[in-house]
C-alpha cells in the first residue's frame, strides 16, 4: 500500500530548481533508502513532504499525497504531526530532556501531567535512550552525547506518534555504535511506522533499506528494490555511484 | 594599554565621586524627604521618583520594543519595510536626550495634558530607549539557531508557537541585556526628564505626580550651587545604583544561562 505517492514534483529556490519532475511511492512500513551525492535533492525531498520548503519561501509544482490525501488540503499542523523530520546534526531545544521531548506533544493537546510522563517514557524507550537518561529527565539536554542527541531527536520526533518518519542523514556525526543502535532502532520500529531514510552513506541503506531511490542533480534516477540497486541497477550512473566512481 | 587607560579613568571617576559624597550617605540620606529645596533632608522623593519613572518607562518601551523586533526578523523577508524601520531606530538612537525632552514636554506634556508627571518621563524615556531594546533583541533573535525554528515547525509548531516557545525564551538573555542597557540609560537621564517629568520634590503618590529624578535632583543641586556635598552625595547613590542594577541582571543573567544551556 503507498503512504506517500509524489506526482510530478519539482521545487525551486530563487532561480535554482533543486527536484526537477519527481515521481515514485513510499509504500507503508518500509524503509525506504534515498542516497546520491550532495546537492541531488534529497533533502529537497523531504522538505517537500513535509512542507517545510515554505518557511525557505521556495515554490513547490506538482503533488504528493499522503494515505491518498493532498498534503496542501492537510492543515500543516496536522501533515506535520504525522510526518517526522529528523536532521542531520542533533539539534536539541534549549531546556531539560523532558522538555525536548513533550514539547511537540504539547503543542497539539491538553494533556494531563500523567499521559505526558507516559509519552515521554514510551518516547524514549522506543529510542532506545531510556536505560541511559532515566535519572536524568530533567537534566539539560545539552548534556547528552552526540549519539544520545539523536536518540533524543528520534524520541522527540516519536513522541508525536506520527506515520511516516523521515531522517536527513541521521547518522552523519556519529560513531559507528551510536550508528547501529539507530539503525536497529528504526528496525525495531519499523512494523509501526514508514521510514524515509536520506544517506550519505550507501552501506547503510544497504543495511536497513528495504527499497533504495539513487538521486543526482535533482532527478530520481533510479528507484527499486534495494538488493537490485546494490546489485544489478538498471541505469549506469546508479552502477558508477555505488561503486565510488562519483559523488 | 587602551584597555588600562579606560579602566583606570572609569575607576579615577568612581572613586573621585564616592570620596566626596561617601561621607554624605546615611539611612537618613536615603530616608529622609528632601528639606530647603535640597540643602537639607534626604533624597527619598528622587529614588522613589526614579524608580517609578523607570519602571514606567520599561514596562512601556519593553514590549514595544522586542514586538518591533520580533516583526523585524520574523515576519519581514529583509525587505523595504525592514530596512526603514532599523534606519528609523538608527536614527532615533542617536538623537540627543534634550530633543526627546522637547519632545516630551510639547507632545506629553501638554498635547496629550498629561503635565510634568511620572507617566510623562517614563512615556519620554520610553520612547528614547525603545531603539536600544530593539536592536539587542534584533540581534539576539537573529542568533537563535536556524535549526531551532525548523524543529518546532517540523514538530508541528505554528509560527506564533515556535517564536513564544522558543525563540524568545532562547534570545531571553540579550532580550534582558537590552532592558537593563535600557534601565541604565533611564536611570542616568537627565534632559530627557527635567522638561517631562518636572522637578517637584514631593513624594510621588501616582503616576500623573510631578517627580525629581536623581540625575535632575543632582543636576539641580550643582547647577545652582545649592549644596555640592549633597550633590555628591545623590551622585553616590546614583552610581551604586546603576552598578547594583546591572550586577544583579548580570548574575540573573548568568543563573538562567547556567540552568538552560
Amino acid at each position: 500500500m503507498d503512504k506517500v505517492t509524489i506526482e510530478n514534483v519539482s521545487l525551486y529556490y530563487d532561480s535554482c530548481q533543486a527536484l526537477k519532475n519527481v515521481t515514485m511511492t513510499v509504500k507503508k512500513n518500509e524503509i525506504l533508502g534515498v542516497i546520491g551525492p550532495a546537492n541531488s535533492g534529497k533533502s529537497s525531498l523531504l522538505r517537500a513532504i513535509d512542507r517545510l520548503y515554505e518557511i525557505d519561501y521556495a515554490r513547490m509544482t506538482g503533488t504528493i499525497m499522503l494515505d491518498g490525501k493532498n498534503i496542501h488540503k492537510l492543515s500543516i499542523n496536522d501533515l506535520r504531526r504525522r510526518v517526522g523530520l529528523i536532521f542531520a546534526t542533533p539539534v536539541v531545544l534549549p531546556g531539560t530532556i523532558y522538555k525536548n521531548i513533550s514539547y511537540g506533544p504539547k503543542l497539539h493537546n491538553r494533556i494531563s501531567k500523567e499521559k505526558l510522563d507516559d509519552i515521554v517514557v514510551n518516547a524514549l524507550k522506543a529510542a532506545n535512550l531510556w536505560d541511559e537518561v532515566e535519572n536524568r529527565l530533567k537534566d539539560s539536554a545539552s548534556t547528552l552525547s552526540g549519539g544520545q542527541q539523536q536518540r533524543l531527536c528520534i524520541a522527540r520526533a516519536l513522541a508525536m506518534e506520527p506515520e511516516v518518519i523521515m531522517m536527513d542523514e541521521p547518522c552523519s556525526g556519529l560513531d559507528p555504535i551510536s550508528t547501529a543502535k539507530i539503525e536497529a532502532t528504526m528496525l525495531d520500529l519499523k512494523e509501526q511506522y514508514t521510514f524515509i531514510l536520506v544517506t550519505n552513506n550507501t552501506k547503510q541503506a544497504a543495511r536497513v533499506a528495504d527499497r533504495t531511490a539513487f538521486f543526482l542533480a535533482g532527478e530520481l534516477i533510479e528507484i527499486d528494490k534495494t538488493e537490485k540497486i546494490f546489485t544489478s541497477p538498471s541505469r549506469a550512473k546508479t552502477d558508477e555511484y555505488i561503486r565510488g566512481k562519483f559523488g | 594599554m587602551m584597555t588600562v587607560i579606560t579602566v583606570v579613568i572609569l575607576f579615577f571617576i568612581i572613586v573621585y565621586v564616592f570620596k566626596n559624597g561617601l561621607g554624605q550617605l546615611s539611612i537618613e540620606f536615603l530616608t529622609e524627604k528632601t528639606r530647603d529645596m535640597g540643602k537639607e533632608g534626604g533624597i527619598l522623593p528622587s529614588i522613589l521618583g526614579t524608580l517609578f519613572v523607570t519602571v514606567v518607562a520599561i514596562i512601556i518601551a519593553t514590549p514595544f520594543g522586542v514586538g518591533s523586533a520580533v516583526y523585524l526578523v520574523e515576519y519581514t523577508r529583509g525587505g523595504l519595510m525592514r530596512r526603514i524601520i532599523s534606519f528609523g531606530a538608527d536614527c532615533l538612537a542617536g538623537v540627543p536626550s534634550i530633543i526627546f525632552g522637547l519632545f516630551g514636554f510639547i507632545f506629553f506634556v501638554i498635547t496629550l495634558g498629561l503635565g510634568w508627571s511620572v507617566l510623562s518621563g517614563g512615556l519620554t524615556l520610553a520612547v528614547m530607549i525603545i531603539p536600544t531594546i530593539i536592536r539587542t533583541t534584533e540581534e539576539a533573535i537573529k542568533s537563535v539557531p536556524r535549526s531551532y525554528r525548523e524543529i518546532s515547525y517540523s514538530l508541528g509548531g505554528g509560527k506564533l508557537d515556535t517564536i513564544l516557545k522558543v525563540v524568545l525564551p532562547t534570545a531571553l538573555p540579550g532580550i534582558l541585556t537590552g532592558v537593563i542597557l535600557g534601565i541604565g540609560r533611564a536611570v542616568g537621564e537627565t534632559a530627557a526628564v527635567i522638561f517631562t517629568a518636572g522637578s517637584s520634590l514631593g513624594i510621588p503618590t501616582s503616576v500623573f505626580s510631578s517627580t525629581r529624578t536623581l540625575a535632575v535632583h543632582f543636576y539641580i543641586l550643582a547647577r545652582e550651587g545649592i549644596s555640592m556635598p549633597k550633590a555628591y552625595g545623590t551622585a553616590t547613590v546614583l552610581i551604586v545604583i546603576i552598578l547594583a542594577v546591572n550586577f544583579v541582571a548580570y548574575r540573573l543573567m548568568h543563573r538562567f544561562i547556567a540552568r538552560y544551556y
